[in-house]
């Protein structure tokens, strides 16, 4: 269970937000909502412990996250803006390395397999500075089928993605939340994913 | 570890950037003799703490992109990230600096020694004392290259935050070589050296770790 508990966000001078609360369950997706500046990537980056909240704490199974760290970072991944792909690696080695760093190393089967099922199949040994803006996001989505941890926290999944492959993310995420995991999303675009219960956070 | 394979990796795939330090430091050391004249007793008195001083050098040329790339495209939080110790990840990124940047620096020096005409055994010291030392240049670095991540002219930054901590393995590295030709012992330097590079390995990644966290809040 993931619980935000008062949570304030400042950057520079300015306030962002404050007084943020949520509790998510095991099986629920959180929509985190607003406009642009409004600190949507600033709360999913204190959700995954990249930086901390100006007041307010993060429980995770009721434990602050922060002196966790290490137990918290293997159930949890955090797919942001950068996709966190390396221009001069193949698509394949980015994938194997991406799931290497999150604790999980994977066979040259299980990469291209996931590969295979976000529609990258044949293209494993192009490297990534080749790729479209859309096809550079696959190969940073892929990690989650390779990951297996509880929490994935993702930010702007659905950019740039084409009909198909945001069917197929949906479908991804409706099959983890109902092997009880957990989903904190910020998209503009308008979901339909079937989950035992929606979180919608609206910030300012 | 992976870790160190993905950075050879990625050396082997962008070589430019392994070849510019590499010829910076042969171009350094090789102006110094015509730049001063064959003095042949002058060239040799001089020829420890150029050497030493080009290499400081040249591994500061590359500290900026220890890090720069990897916080550029992502990959850097998910460092992070990692459920594996941060500190570890630093340390296998700091031994593919050391492999990139500091060996090829160990395996020319004693072909540019001769430029100055020491003797075999000078020759062969030097090469101990750079094999000790370009290690702690790439810790110590990476704590410069990591407390100046994402800042601008952080290249300019970082030599002035590095260089002073440099000044000891400068030191003695150079002093080693002296001493053995003035004749007299030099295990004192090297221990010095040895014992600087098991302080760095034990608190530089640790210190980078620390820097990292607070660049990228």
């Amino acid at each position: 269970m993931l619980q935000g508990i008062n949570l304030a966000c400042v950057r520079g001078d300015r306030e962002l937000f404050k007084d943020v609360s949520f509790s998510l369950e095991t099986g629920s997706l959180m929509q985190v909502r607003g406009p642009n500046g409004s600190g949507k990537t600033s709360l999913l980056r204190m959700l995954c412990g990249l930086s901390s909240p100006a007041a307010g704490e993060i429980r995770w199974h009721g434990e602050t996250i922060h002196p966790l760290n290490e137990n918290y970072f293997s159930a949890m991944t955090y797919i942001g803006h950068l996709s966190g792909t390396k221009d001069d690696l193949t698509v394949i080695e980015n994938l194997r390395i991406s799931s290497a760093l999150s604790g999980y190393e994977i066979s040259e089967n299980q990469a291209s397999e996931a590969l295979e099922n976000l529609g990258l199949g044949g293209r494993e040994q192009l490297s990534v500075k080749v790729l479209s803006q859309g096809q550079r996001r696959r190969v940073g989505l892929a990690r989650l089928l390779t990951c297996k941890t509880s929490l994935w926290i993702l930010d702007e999944p659905l950019v740039a993605l084409d009909a198909m492959a945001v069917k197929f993310i949906q479908g991804l995420l409706e099959r983890h939340l109902q092997q009880d995991g957990m989903v904190v999303m910020t998209t503009h675009q308008e979901i339909d994913i079937g989950a035992a219960s929606i979180v919608q956070l609206q910030l300012a | 570890m992976w870790i160190i394979k993905r950075d050879l990796l990625l050396a082997i795939r962008r070589q430019s950037d392994v070849l510019t330090t590499l010829f910076f430091f042969v171009i350094v050391v090789s102006l110094f003799p015509l730049s001063v004249g064959p003095e042949m007793n002058m060239l040799r008195a001089m020829a420890p703490g150029v050497v030493w001083v080009a290499a400081l050098l040249a591994s500061m040329l590359s500290l900026n992109r220890m890090f720069s790339n990897d916080y550029i495209d992502g990959t850097l939080e998910q460092m992070l990230l990692s459920p594996q110790s941060l500190s570890l990840l630093v340390l296998g990124k700091a031994f593919a600096h050391w492999l990139v940047t500091g060996i090829p620096l160990v395996i020319m020096a004693p072909i540019l020694g001769i430029q100055y005409d020491l003797p075999a055994e000078a020759l062969l010291v030097l090469t101990i004392t750079l094999l000790l030392g370009t290690p702690v240049l790439s810790l110590i670095g990476a704590i410069g290259a990591a407390l100046t991540l994402g800042l601008r002219g952080g290249s300019v930054l970082v030599s002035l935050l590095v260089l002073p901590l440099y000044i000891p393995v400068l030191i003695f590295g150079a002093g080693a070589v002296e001493a053995n030709m003035a004749g007299i012992g030099f295990d004192a330097h090297l221990s010095l050296l040895g014992a600087f590079l098991l302080a760095s390995l034990a608190l530089a990644p640790w210190a980078t770790a620390s820097s990292l966290r607070v660049s990228l809040e």
